[in-house]
């Protein structure tokens, strides 16, 4: 039982990740609602965006910002003392796109609901075969 | 279908988490992440480029393709939206519904006749909407200062927090927030439909041409120590200026696209009252 909670305490990001990942996935394939189906959505990328700057993180550093001043130009800079800085600039241009995306995804539902009057998956379906 | 998500849902959450197995432990400084490429980022940007904040001279500089392919997605997404919802509806005949601000009396317009020019009167769509003064207030105080934030985010991004995104986003919050606060029209007055498109357009172009210009000064796309003849300085600092001049081009573009995306969704494309 010891070992257990060691190994997950070890990788609990990824515990969390994962499970925030999985509600969005199952929101997206089980929700009826088409915006139940987009919040899903959001919940996904925003797991990966927990995941991803999970990895960034190192033990005893700090934020990846130089130390600086004027005429400090001969400092040196040790890659243990600051966290890898490249999954946040991932995650940094993600965000923004995200958001982008959840707008087109909004503009799309709009469109569905002047057409078929629901946002119900379900009832979107029987108008299509109807016809 | 619930139960066949769930167990789609359950089966791959189990086999993720069997994978972890082999993925490093938290905050594990000799992580494969954290010993190849990054090393060289932190202890050589101060030198190469100059720039402190070493996430804005990766995200400008290093990955400078990478952000500014995701600047044009970002620009696409608010062609997409505007494509998908834009409806250009003649002014319905009708009688028209004016709000008196000062006493807050609704004045229904009958068709043909004008108000005299004041700027007592709102234009609204439904009948009644509620008096929002405190609001209105706390908005029209506020607003100036984020934007003020939003500016100095962009042009502060070298030496702490910040950069083009971030700031982008908060000038677009700061018209949005006008949107919410007031109306639809209010804001679209402040910021033109046109303008915005135009703008969204000029700042994909900003990044594309600062990038183009250093291929014209003989070095690689995107190399900003080309840089260096035109702005008289040395290599290094070029390209320091050089991150600056794209992080004004990506701020723009995304302050104009969050703008752009939410007048079409919240209007549903009719740019009326709004929410």
């Amino acid at each position: 039982m010891g070992d257990l909670i060691q190994i997950v305490v070890a990788k609990y990001n990824y515990w969390i990740y994962i499970t925030l990942m999985m509600i969005g996935l199952y929101a997206m394939i089980a929700k009826n609602n088409l915006v139940k189906k987009i919040v899903g959505m959001n919940i996904f990328q925003t797991a990966i965006i927990l995941f991803y700057v999970s990895t960034g993180a190192k033990r005893g550093a700090t934020i990846p910002i130089l130390e600086h001043g004027h005429g400090a130009a001969s400092h040196v800079f040790h890659a243990v003392d600051y966290i890898n800085p490249l999954p946040h600039v991932l995650m940094l241009t993600a965000i923004v796109v995200s958001v982008a995306t959840l707008g087109v995804a909004l503009a799309l539902a709009i469109k569905i609901y002047n057409r078929h009057n629901t946002l119900e998956e379900d009832e979107i379906l029987a108008q299509i075969r109807e016809k | 279908m619930k139960i066949i998500g769930l167990i789609i849902a359950l089966v791959t959450g189990v086999l993720l988490i069997g994978a972890t197995g082999d993925f490093p432990d938290w905050a594990d400084p000799a992580s494969p992440a954290s010993t190849h490429l990054s090393p060289h980022f932190i202890e050589k940007t101060m030198e190469e480029t100059s720039v402190p904040n070493i996430v804005t001279a990766v995200l400008a500089d290093y990955r400078g393709y990478d952000t500014m392919y995701e600047t044009a997605v970002i620009f696409t997404a608010g062609l997409a939206c505007f494509i998908l919802l834009r409806i250009f509806v003649r002014e319905e005949p009708g009688d028209r519904l004016y709000r008196h601000l000062l006493t807050g009396v609704t004045v229904r317009v009958k068709e043909g006749m004008e108000l005299p020019p004041s700027e007592d009167f709102e234009r609204i769509d439904a009948t009644w909407t509620p008096p929002d003064l405190i609001i209105k207030t706390v908005c029209r105080f506020l607003i100036p200062f984020i934007q003020l934030f939003a500016l100095y985010v962009i042009a502060h991004g070298h030496h702490s927090p910040g950069g083009g995104f971030q700031g982008g986003v908060i000038l677009g919050a700061s018209i949005i927030l006008l949107a919410i606060s007031q109306d639809l029209r209010t804001s679209v007055r402040r910021m033109r439909e046109k303008l915005d498109a135009v703008l969204c357009a000029v700042g994909v172009i900003i990044y594309a041409g600062t990038g183009a210009l250093c291929l014209l000064l003989g070095l690689n796309f995107l190399d900003y120590s080309a840089l260096a003849s035109v702005l008289h300085c040395d290599p290094v600092t070029a390209r320091s200026h050089g991150i600056l001049i794209v992080e004004i081009g990506v701020g723009i573009a995304v302050m104009c696209t969050m703008i752009w995306i939410y007048n079409n969704v919240s209007s549903t494309g009719k740019y009326d009252e709004g929410l």
